[in-house]
């Protein structure tokens, strides 16, 4: 479902001296539909910039980086933001809304965007809400406004809505208590279940264990240790 | 699939100087696209040059309109190009001011662009002007009242109103929320997203606020001295971007 070949970074920083620095080089494994793998490796291995490269979000210096039959680095705009509608999901660190809108909608947004009807749409994001333990009142809130681990939790919500084949997973059991981990883990065991092919970055070992089938180590991706 | 907006090789000068300087792009339907950079960059005058307002040196600009399929409509005639703008074109100007009649009440102000396309039935133009005065969140009983009794934050809001009344497929849009305070904006915001999605509208917008694309554009365009110095994924370019300006520009921002 992913496969990566060959793949490099390197990030350019013009305002910076033009420094040049080399982050991964010669990246390549692939994720079997209903595999869970971890990517593992030291704070600053690359494991984020992996994933975001994965997601279209950072470019790829060289190499191939396909999903489905969509080679992400060399894909149209249009290609990434209808691969990411209806193929690839990604569950960040952070919740990024647009300001007054309901944590409903938030949550119901992805499966809309995919044609799926509002009331159908919203039961969905009804259920998944009460199973990540949201307390019903603040569903017609903003999320900007909740602390840290129910954004988290909108967010994990919002990032399970709709059934994605492939999905990539950073942090996310990081700042839930044990009640909301078990109820994450649970929604990824069910994704790859159903036969969703999963990158995450797990720091709680316990979590990972649980859920991954396989761990890669960045690290070994990192130029310094090739050459 | 057809592109809905095929720009090539635009270029606009003023005198020796560059307005914008070879610029193409394809714009797909139900696609949103940002314009950023910094002022004098030639965003507007790339806007201006797409949307019939200005006429461009040199370049071509492809409308797929619904008759005829794509046409360049800088060679149109005159009439053609103006029934564009009326029907499947919308153009949301900074000042709202210069988008509305001043001296003529909300409704008229939306009535008007439907009359321009053959609505005659009074009733079912006040109904029509009375539903989108509602969409976008201003109160019914104000359909009487001329946009100059209207806050700024209002008459933008009436302006995007008039404009999209019509179901225009495609809205050119210059610094909407540009000189409207934050909580305006936010309302702004949500709202256009909305009509964006429920309309499958595709627009181009220009600002300088990145903050703005990143939430309603999908690709995003940025301007220098006249130039496209870099185009693609709106969370890209900010993530990740590649030419020296755009990192300058991503950089600095300030963090709130």
């Amino acid at each position: 479902m992913i496969e990566l070949r060959d793949v490099s970074k390197t990030f350019t920083l013009h305002n910076q001296g033009s420094a040049v620095i080399e982050v991964l080089s010669r990246v390549s494994f692939s994720v079997a539909p209903g595999e869970c793998v971890a990517l593992t490796g030291a704070s600053g291995a690359g494991k984020s910039t992996l994933m975001r490269m994965i997601y279209g979000n950072y470019l790829t210096a060289s190499g191939a980086i396909r999903i489905g039959d969509v080679d992400l680095a060399q894909a149209e705009p249009r290609q990434i933001i209808q691969l990411r509608r209806e193929v690839l999901g990604y569950v960040s660190q952070f919740l990024r809304v647009v300001p007054r809108v309901p944590t409903l909608e938030v949550v119901a947004e992805p499966l809309r965007a995919v044609g799926v009807p509002a009331d159908a749409a919203e039961a969905r994001a009804r259920a998944l809400l009460s199973q990540l333990n949201i307390p019903e009142r603040l569903w017609s809130l903003s999320p900007t406004t909740f602390s840290g681990g129910e954004q988290q939790r909108v967010n994990i919500a919002r990032g399970f809505a709709h059934g994605y084949p492939a999905m990539l997973l950073d942090e996310p059991t990081a700042s839930l208590d044990p009640v909301n981990r078990a109820v994450v883990l649970s929604l990824i065991t069910e994704a790859k279940a159903r036969g969703a092919a999963i990158i995450g970055i797990f720091h709680d070992a316990a979590a990972r264990e649980a859920v991954c089938d396989r761990e890669i180590d960045v690290s070994r991706f990192t130029p310094q240790a090739a050459a | 699939m057809t592109p809905l907006l095929s720009v090539q090789a635009l270029s606009k000068h003023y005198g020796a100087h560059i307005g914008c300087a070879d610029v193409s792009f394809d714009l797909y339907p139900g696609e949103v696209m940002g314009i950023v950079g910094e002022s004098g960059s030639g965003k507007s005058t790339l806007l201006n040059c797409m949307a019939g307002h200005l006429t461009p040196d040199a370049g071509r600009v492809f409308f797929d309109t619904r008759a005829e399929g794509p046409r360049d409509t800088l060679t149109m005639s005159e009439p053609e190009r103006r029934m564009l703008g009326r029907t499947d074109w919308a153009f949301v100007h900074q000042h709202a001011r210069d988008g509305l009649r001043m001296g003529v009440s909300a409704g008229g102000n939306v009535g008007e662009r439907l009359m321009a396309v053959g609505a005659r039935h009074y009733g079912d133009i006040r109904g029509k002007a009375v539903d989108w005065l509602g969409r976008v969140e201003i109160d019914g009983s104000r359909v009487d009242d001329r946009p100059t009794t209207f806050s700024g934050g209002m008459q933008q809001r009436l302006q995007i109103a008039r404009n999209l009344v019509t179901g225009p497929r495609l809205v050119f849009m210059d610094e909407p929320t540009g000189g409207l305070d934050v909580s305006v904006q936010a309302r702004l915001l949500d709202l256009l997203r909305g009509l964006v999605r429920d309309m499958g509208l595709s627009a181009i917008i220009v600002t300088h606020d990145l903050a703005v694309v990143r939430l309603l554009a999908d690709r995003l365009m940025v301007m220098k001295s006249g130039r496209v110095v870099e185009a693609g994924l709106t969370d890209q370019v900010l993530d990740d971007p590649q030419h020296a300006y755009s990192q300058l520009l991503v950089s600095s921002v300030l963090q709130v």
